[in-house]
């Protein structure tokens, strides 16, 4: 079986990978979340995602994955503990990261070619040179031609292939994902992880996953963090060695791909009741 | 409306009525309520005036002071209340009192601090404009998807930057609900506070004919500011359906 697991990061040495072992570009430490009202969503995680890499959160639903990636993310405070990104500690928002919304978080008002480009339009880039990137990130997603369409003159799909072009125009080192496909349909979701996993490929980017599918953590994931019940820990981490062809059919035939699903679930099913 | 199968416009309804009160002017009422042949009459003779002009130019400039104060007053503050609770709980139950409460009695309070001169009517438009926009606004930034503030965050938006590229996009639509509701609430501001100081503006007109039962100049007077009303609600209503398509895509 070409299924590794790995005791949570801290207490054994990092997973030899195959090759050169990447360096940990997001480093989570100890880190603890109770929410004002007393529910304690994290208790003391610690966690290395390794540069270049998909890592995916996985775990029952409630366990707090959505907080440990807005933690990462700077957009909530951690309640102990310390998150760091690229060896500096992470005190809010920065340029090194960006996030994909579930429900895509586009504005209305605004064009598709306005919504791509607006992480750059907040850092003051002059506009004809903003411009000229979202454009170049709306093609690479699929959509040229859309780019003066309004959000609501696109399907779901087309609407989170805006919020990941706006992700990737900010050309952030890390990229953070919140169950960004569970909106749209079947056919585009796997769709979808092919594209991530060619752009996993290209772009030499860090990307931190989120999803409640097993299946879809097992075809796009280079590692697989399963989380335990809230208050959540680190339960595993779950490296499948899958060969990726050009076949995305017989991947999910392959023996390591269904291995490595069956084992996972064997995992997560006792934390239902 | 339809009649024996014939479409009428909606002029119709008004010819009517319109007939209705000639009728009633040819009357003994007609003391009070003259023809409106009569009036209508009467409004062109008026409104050529300077005195007239003089009215319309001070009412114009405090209609539109107040407003403008009520408008950049109270977007902030509705936004700031649709953000902070803090301030929510201090500043609400204020708003609520002053849309609800009867402002034409405070009009007289201002009246002694301010005296009787255009600051007065500027701050009585303020008072009965400001707190429908406010409570819109704040109602409209209550309601911004929490993720698109998220969003704005995570790229590094401040908090300057948030205000204006993401709160008043998003609040817009009941934003302009907020001011058309305001504007309506501003005419009747600025004619009670003009007939209540009675020294400025449309205020000294009325004076004037009512001391002298000019009942056909009155009426043709009220005639004329009820237009501007209404064209006026028209003007915003039409406004807001500009931007109505994004409300409802949201
Ligand atoms: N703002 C908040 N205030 C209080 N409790 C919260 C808040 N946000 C989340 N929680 C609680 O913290 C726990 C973890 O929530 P979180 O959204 O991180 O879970 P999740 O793993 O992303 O769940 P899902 O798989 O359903 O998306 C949940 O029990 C949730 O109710
Ligand atoms: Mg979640």
């Amino acid at each position: 079986m070409s299924v590794s697991h790995i005791a949570p990061a801290g207490t054994a040495a990092p997973p030899p990978a195959a090759g050169t072992a990447p360096r940990a570009i997001v480093e989570v430490r100890n880190v603890t979340k109770t929410y004002a009202g007393g529910v304690e969503a994290l208790s003391g995680i610690s966690l290395e995602f390794p540069e270049g890499r998909l890592t995916t959160l996985l775990g029952p639903s409630g366990c707090g994955k959505t907080t440990l990636l807005k933690i990462i993310a700077g957009l909530i405070p951690a309640s102990g503990g310390q998150v760091l990104v690229d060896g500096r500690e992470v005190k809010g928002p920065g340029q090194e990261r960006s996030f994909v919304f579930q429900d895509f978080a586009l504005m209305p008002w605004a064009s598709v070619l306005r919504n791509v480009a607006f992480g750059l339009e907040l850092r003051g880039v002059a506009r004809s040179e903003r411009e000229a990137v979202a454009e170049r990130h709306i093609a690479r997603v699929g959509l040229k031609g859309f780019e003066h369409k309004y959000p609501h003159e696109l399907s779901g799909g087309m609407r989170q292939r805006v919020g990941l072009a706006r992700a990737l125009a900010v050309d952030s080192k890390v990229v953070m994902m919140d169950e960004p496909f569970s909106a749209v349909d079947e056919q585009t979701r796997r769709k979808f992880q092919e594209e991530l996993l060619e752009l996993v490929a290209k772009e030499g980017k860090t990307f931190l996953f989120v999803t409640h599918s097993i299946e879809e953590a097992v075809y796009v994931s280079d590692r697989i963090v399963l989380l335990s019940r809230r208050p959540s820990r680190v339960s595993a981490i779950i490296e499948p060695k899958i060969v990726r062809g050009d076949d995305p059919e017989k991947i999910r035939r392959d023996s390591a791909y269904l291995d490595a699903v069956e084992d996972i679930w064997q995992q997560l099913k006792r934390y239902l009741d | 409306m339809v009649i024996a199968g014939y479409q009428l416009p909606m002029m119709a309804a008004l010819i009517v009525w319109a007939v209705l009160w000639e009728i009633v002017g040819h009357t003994e009422a007609g003391f009070i309520l003259p023809p409106l042949s009569a009036i209508i009459v009467r409004v062109f003779e008026i409104v050529p005036t300077p005195s007239f002009g003089e009215a319309l130019l001070i009412t114009g400039r405090a209609f539109f002071s107040g407003n403008a104060i009520a408008i950049l007053v109270g977007i902030p503050l509705g936004i700031l209340m649709g953000r902070s609770v803090i301030a929510d709980r201090l500043l609400l139950p204020w708003v609520n009192l002053f849309l609800s409460a009867p402002l034409s009695a405070l009009v007289p309070v201002i009246m002694v601090i301010f005296g009787l001169g255009e600051t007065t009517i500027i701050l009585t438009v303020v008072l009965f404009a400001m707190w429908i926009i406010v409570l819109n606004t704040r109602a409209g930034v209550k309601a911004i998807s929490p993720s698109l503030v998220e969003m704005a965050r995570s790229f590094g938006a401040n908090e300057w930057q948030a205000f204006t590229r993401i709160y008043i996009w998003a609040a817009l639509p009941e934003i302009l609900a907020g001011i058309r509701l305001g504007v309506i609430r501003a005419v009747k501001g600025v004619i009670i506070g003009q007939l209540l100081v009675s020294v400025v503006g449309f205020g000294t007109l009325f004076e004037v004919y009512q001391s002298h039962f000019l009942m056909e100049h009155f009426w043709a007077l009220l005639l004329v500011l009820f237009a501007f009303a209404f064209i006026l609600n028209e003007l915003m209503a039409r406004l807001e359906k500009h931007f109505g398509y994004f409300a409802a895509s949201r």
